[in-house]
């Protein structure tokens, strides 16, 4: 052999995959001697009988892969097609601004950071029992996760004063106590709820923002809270525990 | 004086080691000075070093290792379930086991029962010495 097989068989997969390039562009051009589009997904016809060597030749492959009914088709030779017009290059501005020294850029982090996977223990209706904070020792109603991965929770405030609370999970045990949520709406409440009142650069009028805030946020939170309230959880623990005792 | 319970064939007893702790089982042979042949309705037959078994008071009429469905109704005609489970022991252990899966709600209502058993005897007690003194 004047070539070693690895370099023919190489030689050979270059070309055949340029050839079924050429066959995808052709179908794609919509010429008069193009193929139909291929309904079927692209397979070799040559079988590797070890990485880098097909079973068939070149000479075969020729036969198989009909390049012989081509050339017939077209008169004896390849079809050639001229490369598709390159629409005009947009014409590329010289910067305005080359920056004075190298500075190293962060490499681009586009992670997305996902909800903490919730215990299978806490679902929505879950007693669960505050371990630190304010209300350490409470036993308090799960509502659901948020998107920050908090959990939202509340006592019910006029049970135990716990107010609408978001929670780690890990600073919680889950009790196999559930209690029944499905009439409670908690779509109003996410994190953006809970976000500090923006401070407002404007220094005199600071003051003034800052209560109406807060008063926007009591108004809205004493009705629903009044509606989660009466609509099921209170409803429901009291009636879970005057059954009970 | 003496010993009152008799390692006898037909003695149900409690194991209290090992994998089958807590089962009541009944003595249905002695295989040596050490061990017994224990069998139970809801267990294979084994044998099992007395020193794993407390002798309970109650004894059942069976012959020599029985088949299981004998035994099975020999215990049923001695009650053995109910007799046990009436027994002061058997409920003290029925109690325990109770007390072990009790859950967090569960205390809570218990905590609360006391609290109120508590204010009622205190209120007995209460118009007791009101009596006492006047």
């Amino acid at each position: 052999f004047p070539f070693p097989l690895t370099y023919i068989a190489r030689l050979l997969r270059i070309h055949i995959s340029e050839r079924k390039r050429e066959e995808e562009a052709e179908s794609n051009q919509n010429s008069f001697a193009a193929m139909a589009p291929r309904k079927t997904p692209v397979v070799s016809r040559n079988p590797q009988l070890i990485r880098g060597v097909g079973k068939y030749s070149r000479s075969k492959m020729y036969h198989k892969r009909g390049l012989w009914a081509i050339k017939a088709k077209n008169g004896g030779v390849f079809p050639k097609h001229d490369p598709k017009p390159k629409a005009a290059a947009t014409p590329v501005k010289p910067s305005k601004f080359y920056p004075a020294d190298d500075i190293k850029m962060p490499l681009p982090n586009k992670r997305k950071a996902k909800p903490t996977k919730l215990r299978a223990s806490i679902t929505p209706g879950t007693v669960l029992i505050l371990l630190a904070g304010r209300f350490k020792g409470k036993r308090v109603v799960f509502l659901k996760q948020l998107t920050s991965g908090l959990l939202l929770v509340t006592g019910p405030f006029k049970v135990n004063g716990v107010p609408l609370r978001r929670v780690n999970q890990a600073y919680v045990i889950g009790t196999s106590t559930k209690v029944d949520i499905s009439g409670t709406n908690v779509d109003k409440f996410d994190d953006k709820y809970f976000a500090k009142a923006a401070e407002k650069k404007n220094k005199k009028g600071e003051g003034e923002f800052f209560e109406a805030d807060k008063e926007r946020r009591r108004a809205s939170c004493h009705k629903t809270r009044r509606m989660t309230r009466r609509l099921s959880m209170q409803h429901c623990l009291n009636r879970l525990r005057q059954c009970q005792i | 004086m003496g010993f009152k319970r008799y390692v006898e064939i037909g003695r149900v007893a409690l194991i209290n080691y090992g994998k089958d702790y807590g089962k009541l089982v009944v003595i249905v042979d002695v295989v040596d000075q050490n061990r017994a042949l224990v069998d139970s309705p809801d267990m294979v037959r084994s044998q099992i070093n007395f020193k794993r078994l407390t002798l309970t008071d109650i004894k059942i009429e069976i012959n020599r290792t029985p088949k299981k469905k004998t035994l099975i109704e020999a215990m049923e005609k001695a009650d053995v379930k109910g007799k046990w489970e009436n027994s002061s022991w058997g409920r003290k252990l029925i109690v325990k086991q109770r007390r072990a899966a009790l859950t967090d709600f569960d205390r809570f209502k218990l905590m609360l029962a006391k609290i109120k058993r508590g204010g009622l005897i205190r209120q007995e007690l209460a118009k007791l010495k009101k009596e006492t003194a006047a």
